[in-house]
C-alpha cells in the first residue's frame, strides 16, 4: 500500500490566468478515503485557495461532481483506491463553463429544469376537504426510479450531444419530466410532451447512452428519453392517421 | 401541438432499424457470402423468380428496402452532425440524406410494382 | 482587481472548453457509439444490393447470372464480409437497447427488460431459420 498519492487538479483563476493549468498535490493515501477527502485535505493543509463545491459527503446533495480521470463522478462516492497508483486527474465537470478551479456555472441546467415543470400539475385542484391524492405502492413504482435524481449533472457532463449543442434540454431534465408524467397524481403529460418535442428537446438525443452509464443513482435518463420519443412519435402518427381523434 | 416533423422521421428510423436488424443479417449472409462462396447451392432462377413474384414477398421487400434506407438517412444524418460538427451544413445534409432515401424508395417501388 | 482585464465585477470570465472534432475517439464508449451509428451505412449498402438483385432478377436469366457473377468477385465478398460484421453489430445493439424505449405491462407488472430483448432475439432466430429453410427447399 503506497504512503502517498498525487492529484493533478485543474486550476483556473480568471484574475491570474486566461487558460487553466494543472497543479499537482501529494496527499496521504488512505484506503477509506474518497476523492473528496483528498481534496479537503489539500484545502485544509496544502493550499487554501482551491475552490470546489461539496456538502453532504454521502451522495445525496449532488454538489461534488467532478471529472476524475476523464469520467464524471461524485467525488464523495469514489474511492482513491480505485485509481492506484495514481496520479489522479481532477477537473471540473465537462460541458459547463468553469467559474473558478473546480466550480462550474449551472444556471443553464437550473433554467432547463424549471422549463419541464417539475411539480405536480393539476387541471383543477380539488378542495382540501376532499382529502389527499392517493397513490398505491404499484403506482409509486412506476416513476420511483426517475425520482431518485439528485441534480448532480454528471449526465450532462457525459453527454456529447449536450456538449455539442448546449441548447439541448438534456438528460436529467427529461428524466425528471418523466418522473412527473408517470405520477398518477399529475395531469401535465401533454404540456411536458410539447415542451420536450421542441427543437432542443428529445429528438436531439442520439442515444449515446453515457448519461445512464455515469448516473450515480441509476436513474437511466437515456431510457426516459427513449420512452418520450416513443410517446411523441405515437402521438404524431395517431394525429396523422386519425385526425378526428384529436381534441 | 407544435407541428414538428421529428417524430415522423424518428418513427421511420425506428421501424427501419427493427426490420433491418431482424432480416438483413440472414439475407446478407446467404445472398452475399454463402451462395457466392459456394457453401450453398443457389436456387434456380425460375424458383427464385416465382418466390419474388409473390405479392407478399414483394410487399416485404419493398418495406425492407425503403425502411432500411430511411433508417440509414436519419441515423447517418445525425452521425455527420455529431461526428464532424458540421452544424452549418445541417439543412443540406438532411435534404441529401432523406432525399436519397426517398428517391431510392420510389425506384424500389417502381421495380417491385412492375416485377 | 478592477485593473485586471480578465476580471469584470458582474461577469466573471468563464472558461469554456471546446469539444474536439474527434471527441468520439477519446473514450471507448463514444467510439462504440459512432461505430454503432455507422452500421447504418452497411444497412443502406445491403438495401441497395438487394434492390439491384431484384432488378437483375426482373431483367431475365442472363442479367441475373451476371449479377451472381459480380457477387462472386473478391470486391463483393470483402464488402459483404465487412457489411455483415456491421449489420450484426446493428442487430445486437438494436435488440439490447430496445427495452429502453419499449415498456410493456402484463396486468400491473412491467415486463422485465431481459424478456423484451429476449423476444427480439427469438424473432431474429425464427426469421433467420425461416429464410434458410426457404432457400434450402425451393
Ligand atoms: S439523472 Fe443521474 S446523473 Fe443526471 S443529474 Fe440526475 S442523478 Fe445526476
Ligand atoms: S458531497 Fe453531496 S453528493 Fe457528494
Amino acid at each position: 500500500m503506497p504512503e502517498k498519492i498525487s492529484l493533478e487538479v485543474l486550476r483556473y483563476r480568471p484574475e491570474e490566468e486566461a487558460e487553466p493549468v494543472y497543479q499537482s498535490y501529494e496527499v496521504p493515501f488512505r484506503k477509506d478515503w474518497v476523492i473528496l477527502d483528498a481534496i479537503n485535505y489539500i484545502k485544509d493543509n496544502i493550499d487554501g485557495t482551491l475552490s470546489y463545491r461539496w456538502s453532504c459527503r454521502m451522495g445525496v446533495c449532488g454538489s461534488c461532481g467532478m471529472m476524475v480521470n476523464g469520467t464524471p463522478v461524485l467525488t464523495c462516492a469514489t474511492f482513491l483506491e480505485k485509481y492506484l497508483p495514481g496520479p489522479i486527474r481532477v477537473e471540473p465537470l465537462d460541458n459547463f463553463p468553469v467559474v473558478r478551479d473546480l466550480v462550474i456555472e449551472m444556471t443553464d441546467f437550473m433554467e432547463k429544469l424549471k422549463r419541464v415543470q417539475p411539480w405536480i400539475v393539476r387541471e383543477e385542484e380539488k378542495p382540501l376537504s376532499e382529502g389527499e391524492y392517493l397513490q398505491t405502492p404499484v403506482e409509486l413504482e412506476d416513476y420511483k426510479q426517475f425520482s431518485m435524481c439528485i441534480n448532480c449533472m454528471l449526465c450532462y457532463s457525459a453527454c456529447p450531444v449536450y456538449g455539442l449543442e448546449p441548447t439541448f434540454i438534456g438528460p436529467a431534465a427529461i428524466a425528471i419530466a418523466q418522473r412527473y408524467n408517470l405520477d398518477n397524481r399529475d395531469q401535465g403529460n401533454q404540456q411536458r410532451l410539447e415542451i420536450l418535442s421542441e427543437d432542443d428537446g428529445i429528438f436531439e438525443c442520439t442515444l449515446v447512452g453515457e448519461c445512464s452509464a455515469v448516473c450515480p443513482k441509476d436513474v437511466d435518463p437515456a431510457g426516459a428519453i427513449q420512452r418520450f420519443k416513443v410517446a411523441a412519435t405515437a402521438n404524431w402518427w395517431k394525429s396523422l392517421l386519425m385526425p378526428w381523434g384529436n381534441k | 401541438m407544435k407541428k414538428n416533423i421529428d417524430p415522423f422521421w424518428w418513427g421511420l428510423f425506428g421501424a427501419g432499424g427493427a426490420i433491418s436488424a431482424i432480416s438483413i443479417p440472414v439475407l446478407l449472409f446467404l445472398n452475399g457470402l454463402a451462395i457466392p462462396l459456394g457453401w450453398l447451392e443457389p436456387p434456380a432462377y425460375e424458383d427464385f423468380f416465382t418466390l419474388v413474384k409473390h405479392p407478399l414477398t414483394r410487399l416485404f421487400l419493398f418495406a425492407l428496402i425503403s425502411l432500411s434506407l430511411l433508417h440509414w438517412a436519419h441515423r447517418f444524418r445525425f452521425t455527420l452532425y455529431d461526428g464532424l460538427q458540421v452544424k452549418h451544413l445541417n439543412e443540406l445534409i438532411a435534404i441529401l440524406c432523406y432525399g436519397t432515401a426517398i428517391a431510392v424508395t420510389f425506384v424500389a417501388g417502381y421495380i417491385l410494382w412492375r416485377f | 482587481m478592477s485593473l485586471n482585464p480578465n476580471y469584470t465585477k458582474y461577469h466573471p470570465k468563464w472558461y469554456r472548453k471546446r469539444i474536439p472534432i474527434f471527441w468520439w475517439m477519446q473514450k471507448w464508449a463514444y467510439t462504440k457509439f459512432i461505430l454503432r451509428e455507422l452500421t447504418s451505412l452497411a444497412v443502406a449498402f445491403y438495401a441497395v444490393v438487394l434492390l439491384l438483385q431484384i432488378r437483375a432478377l426482373a431483367q431475365g436469366p442472363e442479367a441475373y447470372a451476371n449479377f451472381l457473377n459480380w457477387l462472386k468477385t473478391p470486391v463483393s465478398i470483402v464488402l459483404h464480409g465487412v457489411a455483415l460484421l456491421f449489420v450484426l453489430f446493428h442487430s445486437i445493439t438494436w435488440f439490447n437497447l430496445s427495452p429502453k424505449a419499449l415498456v410493456f405491462r402484463l396486468g400491473k407488472k412491467r415486463i422485465p427488460d431481459a424478456l423484451i430483448a429476449g423476444s427480439n432475439y427469438a424473432a431474429w432466430v425464427v426469421f433467420s431459420a425461416a429464410i434458410v429453410w426457404m432457400i434450402l427447399t425451393i
